[in-house]
């Protein structure tokens, strides 16, 4: 069994005036993924790569908890079983690619007591209106519903961002402020980010650690910094 | 007024509609010939069982045979509810589920009116209970299978949607609110809609027998009138217990989504 542990911080540690988060996996095993043990600090955004099928959004869904799965997540020296599911995933955020909504309009899908001040920043911040909020979502391309669902996970506030290929149906100018708002985000959250793409300039971007996985195995790449 | 005793010679005028049918589906290859058939025989046969039981069980009026009579109706019932599930829970537990539901829904139902309502002497008299019944499982099978079926289809269709929702930290029955909403509500509106229209666009079954048998008009009116309320409230009840409850079990105590606990009907 190879597992790889990226020595962090275990508990919640503060930077400044942010709290960083920790995210521990330990042994992670589902389907026919792992075991892996990886620990993501607050100030890290770790990504992953992996040709398709290879296991990186199981490897996603089972630390947002969403598949039964062996092996433990610790976040901020707790393990997700203290938390009940739906608790869980308020705080670790979960990004796929295509973004899924259930009503006619896009303020539905925001809790009432939304911080609108901030959700209009992050709009405009992405290239939105903040009226989109009104917008029928019948009427919203998919790159506009992408961005929207960036905005609707953060305003939960999570303290882990995993995103599965966020920006595939995204024009360059789009990917930018993405990555620009996750890294303003993480910065002022100090929150871990796992991000899974197949681009892998992008992950050189956004990623201060590189990990690929092929065959169920993790294996820590060398960075290229820009 | 008269009952018209119905002979074999009847009996078989109105099976050659059937066989008509039956022959008219095999030429425009609608693939639903034998399923007429069979279909027909099995209400000539079942049809013919329940009437030497129910003639037997008016002689004796013995408490066990109205409940074993009941039970058989009540597993059948379990079971019709379980095969019409295109989608269904594994092993055993969509046959409990369906006949759970139906047992709270019909039984307590019937229960109550058998007791309060008509207060028969006794209670449990069979020319009362096991009609009432059989109206009773009928109706209410419909509305739990429909609504079970509704709930687990629109689940593994919108697999994604309710994933989504559990992503953002719904509990589950947030992420599947919309869905079990549908699911009642497709189980309920047939019952709601035949109330609705009755007497009007349609002339119920019962009281069209109890018509024709020589009963007089309002007496019929009146006992149709207790089985629309009494098959509409055990509908509702039944669909909505079925329903909320298999919505429950959609998910595992993680609340995470768990459709590999469906496996489609083998047809």
């Amino acid at each position: 069994m190879k597992t790889l542990f990226i020595k962090g911080v275990i508990k919640g540690t503060r930077k400044g005036n942010t709290t960083l988060s920790c995210l521990q996996i330990n042994n992670i095993q589902t389907h026919h993924v792992g075991p892996l043990s990886l620990t993501i600090a607050g100030d890290a955004a770790v990504s992953l790569r992996g040709q398709s099928g290879c296991g990186k959004s199981l490897l996603l869904r089972a630390i947002a908890d969403l598949d039964p799965h062996q092996g433990e997540i610790v976040l901020d020296g707790v393990s997700c079983q203290a938390y009940s599911g739906s608790q869980w995933r308020k705080k670790i955020g979960y990004l796929p690619a295509v973004s899924q909504w259930w009503a006619d309009v896009v303020r539905e899908h925001f809790d009432d007591e939304i911080n609108h001040a901030q959700i209009s920043e992050w709009l405009v911040a992405l290239n939105l209106k903040p009226k989109i909020l009104d917008a029928a979502i019948a009427t919203l391309s998919s790159g506009e519903r992408q961005r929207l669902a960036l905005v609707r996970l953060l305003a939960n506030r999570p303290q882990v961002l995993l995103l599965d290929e966020p920006t595939a149906s995204l024009d360059p100018e789009n990917v930018a402020s993405v990555e620009a708002l996750v890294a303003e985000y993480q910065r002022q959250k100090g929150c871990a980010v796992l991000w899974v793409s197949h681009d892998h300039q992008q992950l050189q971007r956004v990623a201060t650690r590189q990990f690929v996985i092929a065959q169920g195995k993790l294996t820590e790449q060398e960075a290229t910094w820009n | 007024m008269e009952l018209i005793t119905l002979t074999l010679w009847d009996l078989s005028l109105a099976a050659l509609l059937i066989v008509a049918l039956a022959a008219l589906s095999f030429q425009m290859q609608l693939g639903l010939s034998r399923s007429i058939f069979i279909a027909a025989l099995r209400t000539v046969v079942q049809l013919m069982l329940i009437g030497l039981v129910l003639k037997l069980l008016f002689n004796t009026t013995h408490f066990g045979w109205v409940v074993l009579v009941a039970v058989v109706m009540l597993l059948a019932a379990g079971r019709e509810v379980m095969v019409r599930q295109q989608r269904r829970f594994a092993g055993v537990q969509s046959f409990a589920l369906g006949t759970l539901s139906l047992f709270i829904s019909t039984v307590v139902v019937t229960l109550l009116v058998l007791t309060v309502v008509i207060s028969a002497e006794p209670w449990y008299s069979p020319q009362y209970a096991i009609p009432l019944l059989g109206m009773m499982f009928g109706n209410t099978m419909n509305g739990i299978a429909l609504g079970l079926d509704r709930l687990t289809q629109t689940a593994w269709q919108q697999r994604d949607v309710v994933e989504a929702r559990l992503m953002l930290g719904q509990t589950p029955q947030q992420a599947i609110s919309d869905i079990r909403r549908e699911s009642i509500r497709s189980g309920m509106i047939p019952i709601i809609n035949a109330m609705a229209v009755a007497g009007i666009v349609s002339l119920p079954g019962m009281m069209t027998g109890q018509i024709l048998a020589g009963a007089a008009p309002m007496e019929a009116v009146n006992y149709q009138i207790l089985i629309m309320f009494m098959v509409t409230a055990g509908t509702g009840f039944g669909t909505i217990f079925a329903v909320t409850m298999g919505a429950r079990h959609l998910f595992d105590q993680r609340e995470r989504l768990r459709l590999d606990r469906l496996q489609k009907a083998i047809v």
